[in-house]
């Protein structure tokens, strides 16, 4: 009966993923819980906000700028058909701010530090370093995973803020001193569209939603993984598929509560 | 509590963000550029407002002088019922004419002030009785069809 099989593997997984949904949201209650003694030894987040934030600076940077050099060349050739050239500055500043930043910041984020932090707790999993700390009596989640969720909620509005920023230097960079586009009007009809609180800020709540999703997805993928070196591997590759996945859905959720009409 | 190398770098990560914050508040939106701290409400009714839209410019002489804060249909007379903060440092006299105007043929449409010869100033929460809906495209082309219709053929 390779019907009634098929149906039943597809319960079996459909099953499976409530479940984990409300393990990861019942990891997530209890990582907010502990969160109180990680604040009390900040030494640890500024410790984890290295190894996330910090090294994830260089990749940030240098993909916003591409990201903003793009975006110019092809702005530029697009709104030059229309004798518009002079509303590069908004094209580049709108599409950055409220989509491109925090969406390609966090998708950089997840693949560069979810990843790396599922593999960690993975490993500290499979060579008993978790069940070695409960014996201890130190809680894992206040000790390891708190400060990691927090390092990551803090550094991704920062790197999504710098993302943006670099785009923009490089849609500058590729408009106005390469093309030639009129400096004055790139700047301020670019001013006189961005609105503070409407697209930035919009955009910094966005990135802070990405954050939280993507610390926790590798987070949870990490403290679940089976302990062998297997069971490692998938939950990184798991952590990258999940989260990439989510920003994108979420992204499309917040734009149309955000950025509905007007 | 001893001073670490990483330490140094966590700031230079933070400070780095948070001036990547504060330029794109004033450098790319506009916050350091307009800032309207002191305003004063006036309303204006539009037959027809076209496509204005909230935080449309409002211009005198080309000057921003203000922003369309709501727009909102009065069913007493059925107009679009428009209300504007303009800039408490710019005076209009109560007779100023208030018009809907666009940006080049197919740019935003904002609101055009031209002063009267009133020698009462407007206050808030007055309404501005002289105004001049949008001009719709479609409605001039719509005249201009009519008009030749009508003409005696020659």
């Amino acid at each position: 009966m390779p019907a009634a099989n098929t149906i039943r593997i597809i319960g079996h997984r459909a099953i499976n993923a409530v479940w984990r949904i409300g393990m990861a949201s019942r990891f997530f209650v209890l990582t907010l819980l502990y969160s109180g003694s990680s604040f009390r030894r900040f030494r640890l987040i500024i410790k984890e906000l290295f190894s996330t934030g910090v090294m994830s600076l260089i990749i940030i940077i240098v993909a916003g700028l591409f990201v903003g050099m793009v975006l110019g060349l092809q702005g530029y050739e697009t709104l030059q058909r229309y004798g518009s050239e002079s509303a590069l500055g908004v094209m580049v500043a709108l599409g950055l701010v409220r989509e491109l930043g925090p969406v390609v910041a966090a998708l950089l984020f997840a693949s560069r530090a979810g990843s790396a932090m599922t593999a960690e707790i993975g490993l500290m999993k499979a060579t008993e370093q978790i069940s070695a700390m409960e014996m201890m009596a130190v809680n894992p989640i206040a000790r390891i995973v708190a400060p990691r969720f927090w390092a990551g909620v803090i550094s991704m509005p920062l790197l999504a803020a710098m993302f943006s920023a670099a785009g923009i230097f490089g849609g500058y960079f590729v408009g106005v001193v390469q093309i030639g586009v009129d400096e004055g009007s790139f700047w301020s009809q670019m001013q006189a569209a961005v609105d503070f609180r409407e697209d930035i800020l919009n955009g910094v709540i966005k990135s802070f939603v990405f954050g939280t999703v993507v610390t926790l997805i590798a987070l949870f993928e990490g403290y679940d993984a089976p302990p062998t070196a297997e069971g490692v591997s998938g939950a990184t590759t798991r952590t990258v598929v999940t989260s990439s996945l989510a920003i994108l859905m979420l992204d499309f959720v917040l734009t149309a509560i955000m950025f509905r009409g007007n | 509590m001893e001073r670490t190398t990483l330490d140094l770098w966590v700031g230079i990560f933070v400070v780095g963000g948070i001036a990547a914050l504060v330029m794109l508040a004033m450098k790319v939106g506009n916050l350091g550029t307009y800032n309207m701290s002191d305003t004063y409400q006036v309303n204006a009714y539009f037959t027809n407002i076209g496509g204005l839209k909230p935080k449309a410019s409002i211009k005198s002489a080309g000057v921003l002088v203000g922003r369309v804060t709501d727009i909102t249909l009065d069913t007493g007379r059925y107009e679009a019922k428009v209300v504007m903060s303009l800039d408490r440092r710019y005076q209009f006299p109560r007779d100023t004419f208030a018009n809907i105007l666009t940006s080049g043929l197919l740019g935003e449409q904002y609101i055009g002030l031209m002063p009267g010869g009133d020698s009462e100033m407007l206050k808030s929460g007055e309404t501005i009785k002289k105004t001049q809906s949008a001009a719709v495209l479609e409605d001039l082309i719509g005249k201009f069809i009519y008009n030749k219709v009508d003409e005696p053929a020659k």
